[in-house]
């Protein structure tokens, strides 16, 4: 994946709660073997909205999605972070995510920034007035800002996750430096456990 | 002293360091062909194998079509996937069940079915009904693309610690109510969050009563309330349905592993994170109304008012949902019409839930104009159904029986609701367009699914004539 340091730009307000992988992507756009192409797909059923707020204007060009509670809820489907990234969002803000969701963000740089439910209502009250409000998020020091309306907040984000974030490090290469470790583990599994051939 | 979960994870520990997440052994990885061409692809960019096929399975569920699978898949994008599965099997040595082979089916059904999924494992799948393997007392969750292609390269999975939730169901449930309602009660008490950042014990006599394929639903549906992963203490239950499966331990080796399934509870003394309490005596059939698997209320209550909720954003979630879903706010639950009923998915397709909805089946006859599928989870369920004459039960009542898959469960292959359409079904996901766009799903057990099936509105077996 591609080093993330700050995401700086407009955001989209999606004022709706439980916006579940479903929506995110509909199904249909699972079919696809490859790992492009997903950004069409991106709330596709409600994109046929032209009043969407994404279809909207005012919000072209943002690089931050602000979501209501519980955004990401449902499937494991990694798509629905492929196509929120491939749309053009870098960071994804909501006071609370689906667990996977947020899990398969850290493995494609797409920055989940959980919030309290206030600082989440502020931002979603404020990005709603004005289109053009600037937000910050600097993964390095963990923290979101919107200096138009004093919003300046931290936000969890585990040293080992922001470390491949702002490495641009793969996950499967930093395991196999302990092959070693796996290969003994190996050793002591035991000889009951089952065999898939 | 340590919960079941945290022993689990204890064996699977392959290093631990300080500000890392734990690098965890995966004793059982499932494939299948949605999340899995990508991953394939990743390692076939970096030049990296698969470290361990003998412990990885595959199988085709999610696009298949559950009529004429002697013909090639219609849809060409979705044959091009499965096509795609079966090419990444070959090529890396991986064991794979294709459609119409007697293994094959939902992945969650053909892994507990071959013995495969067995108590104290690591199992994950990418897909987050992994969960339901944790019925047997296994660490089993969900995972994405790229884990896959983790798990896939090393066998193993960084893994950040877990909170620990017990939820323990006490009493006895009522005549009439199955693990469903069990679960879908379990969801009206934690909603869509409340298990987030843990992994949920069940517990109580209720469970402990329940069968393999009734622990298997309620397991299955952890991921609906947030939790990572959902678990049940193995027990003579376990070892009796696990006993003579095809990759269970035999002789000594059968001894051995009891000794060590004997030892994977929760010790006395020990500490959740969380818990909950539910008195299953109060447990009855429960039924879902809104678009997401919390929004659930018992089957004879009346469609909720959004100004019954304190919370401005359920009050917001109440309103929208009621508007997709073609409802009226305290319209009897009963008397609401149905045109489909599905009956099959991991949650429910196993045959002890095709027992359930044959049992209601009956001698009766489907109400008219209903739409009905009864799909069995995998190859050995449906021909299990057909030696015990299910099949004939359904087809006579004017159901319509068809080959294993996901089937309506999701909008992948040609079972879909279209615009408007209600069903009654027994999978785990009622978000809108989830079984074809538009579709309105209400989530129910297999014997609801059923006399609805027979009543034309939403019944359970007690209200058939
Ligand atoms: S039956 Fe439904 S929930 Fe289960 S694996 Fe298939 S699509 Fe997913």
């Amino acid at each position: 994946m591609e080093p993330v340091h700050i995401v700086q730009g407009t955001a989209v307000p999606l004022d709706r709660s439980d916006v579940d992988t479903d929506q995110i992507i509909p199904s249909d756009w699972l079919k696809r073997v490859e790992r492009t192409g997903f950004d069409k797909g991106l709330f596709s059923e409600w994109r046929d909205d032209p009043e969407f707020v994404m279809n909207r204007d005012e919000h072209l060009g943002a690089s931050i999605l602000i979501g209501g509670p519980n955004f990401g809820t449902g499937s494991s489907r990694e798509h629905a972070v492929w196509a929120i990234q491939q749309y053009g969002f870098a960071a994804v803000v909501s006071s609370r995510f689906g667990p996977i969701f947020k899990n398969n963000c850290t493995k494609n740089g797409l920055v989940a920034v959980e919030v309290t439910p206030e600082i989440g209502d502020q931002l979603m009250a404020a990005v709603q007035a004005d289109p053009t409000l600037e937000l910050t998020i600097d993964v390095e020091r963990r923290t979101l800002e919107a200096p138009a309306i004093g919003v300046d907040v931290s936000f969890e984000l585990s040293d080992a996750v922001q470390h491949r974030f702002l490495n641009g490090l793969d996950d499967i290469g930093l395991t196999m430096q302990h092959d070693d470790a796996i290969g003994s583990f190996e050793t002591t599994r035991p000889g009951f456990k089952p065999a898939t051939a | 002293m340590r919960t079941l979960s945290q022993k689990v994870w204890d064996d699977h520990l392959v290093r631990r360091e300080d500000g890392q997440p734990d690098l965890l052994y995966v004793d059982l990885h499932l494939v299948h062909e949605v999340t899995s061409p990508q991953a394939f692809d990743g390692l076939r960019q970096n030049g990296r194998g698969v470290r361990r096929p003998d412990l990885t399975v595959a199988t085709e569920d999610h696009n298949v079509p559950t009529e004429n699978i002697d013909q090639p898949i219609a849809d060409e994008i979705s044959a091009k996937q499965v096509e795609v599965l079966r090419a990444n099997a070959a090529e890396f040595g991986i064991t794979h069940y294709p459609m119409g082979h007697a293994n094959q089916g939902i992945v969650h059904v053909i892994g507990p079915e071959m013995g495969l999924t067995q108590p104290g494992m690591t199992i994950v799948c990418g897909d987050s009904h992994t969960s339901t393997h944790g019925a047997f007392g296994a660490l089993a969750f969900g995972i994405g693309t790229s884990e896959v292609e983790h798990v896939l390269a090393t066998q193993t999975l960084p893994q950040p610690p877990q909170e620990t939730m017990a939820i323990t169901v006490d009493g006895t449930l009522p005549e009439g109510s199955t693990a469903k309602d069990v679960v879908l009660a379990i969801l009206a008490e934690c909603d869509t969050g409340g298990g987030i950042g843990a992994i949920a014990e069940f517990r109580g006599s209720v469970i402990e009563a329940l069968s393999m394929e009734g622990r298997m639903t309620v397991c299955n549906m952890s991921i609906e309330f947030g939790a990572k992963a959902g678990m049940i203490a193995p027990d003579d239950t376990t070892f009796a349905y696990l006993d003579g499966r095809a990759h269970a331990p035999t002789g000594a080796d059968w001894e051995a592993a009891l000794d060590y399934w004997r030892t994977l509870r929760t010790d006395d003394g020990a500490t959740f994170d969380r818990e909950v309490v539910l008195d299953g005596a109060a447990i009855t059939p429960h039924i879902t109304w809104g678009t997401n698997p919390g929004q659930v209320i018992r089957l004879a209550d009346n469609v909720p008012t959004p100004d019954h909720f304190d919370d401005p954003v359920a009050r917001d979630a109440a309103a929208r949902a009621l508007a997709y879903m073609g409802l009226t706010a305290g319209t009897p639950m009963r008397e609401v019409a149905v045109d489909t009923v599905f009956i099959g998915s991991c949650t429910n397709s196993r045959i002890e839930d095709l027992r359930a909805a044959a049992a209601v089946a009956e001698g009766r006859r489907v109400a008219d104009g209903m739409r009905t599928l009864v799909v069995p989870g995998s190859g050995q369920v449906k021909a299990q159904a057909e030696a015990e004459g299910l099949h004939k039960i359904f087809i006579d009542a004017g159901f319509d029986w068809r080959e294993p898959g996901c089937s309506m469960c999701l909008a992948m292959n040609p079972d879909k609701l279209s615009e408007g359409e209600r069903s009654a079904s027994t999978s785990n996901r009622n978000f809108e367009g989830r079984q074809g766009r538009g579709g309105r799903t209400h989530l129910v057990s297999p014997a609801v699914a059923a006399a609805t099936a027979i009543a034309g509105t939403f019944a359970s077996p007690a209200d058939l004539a």
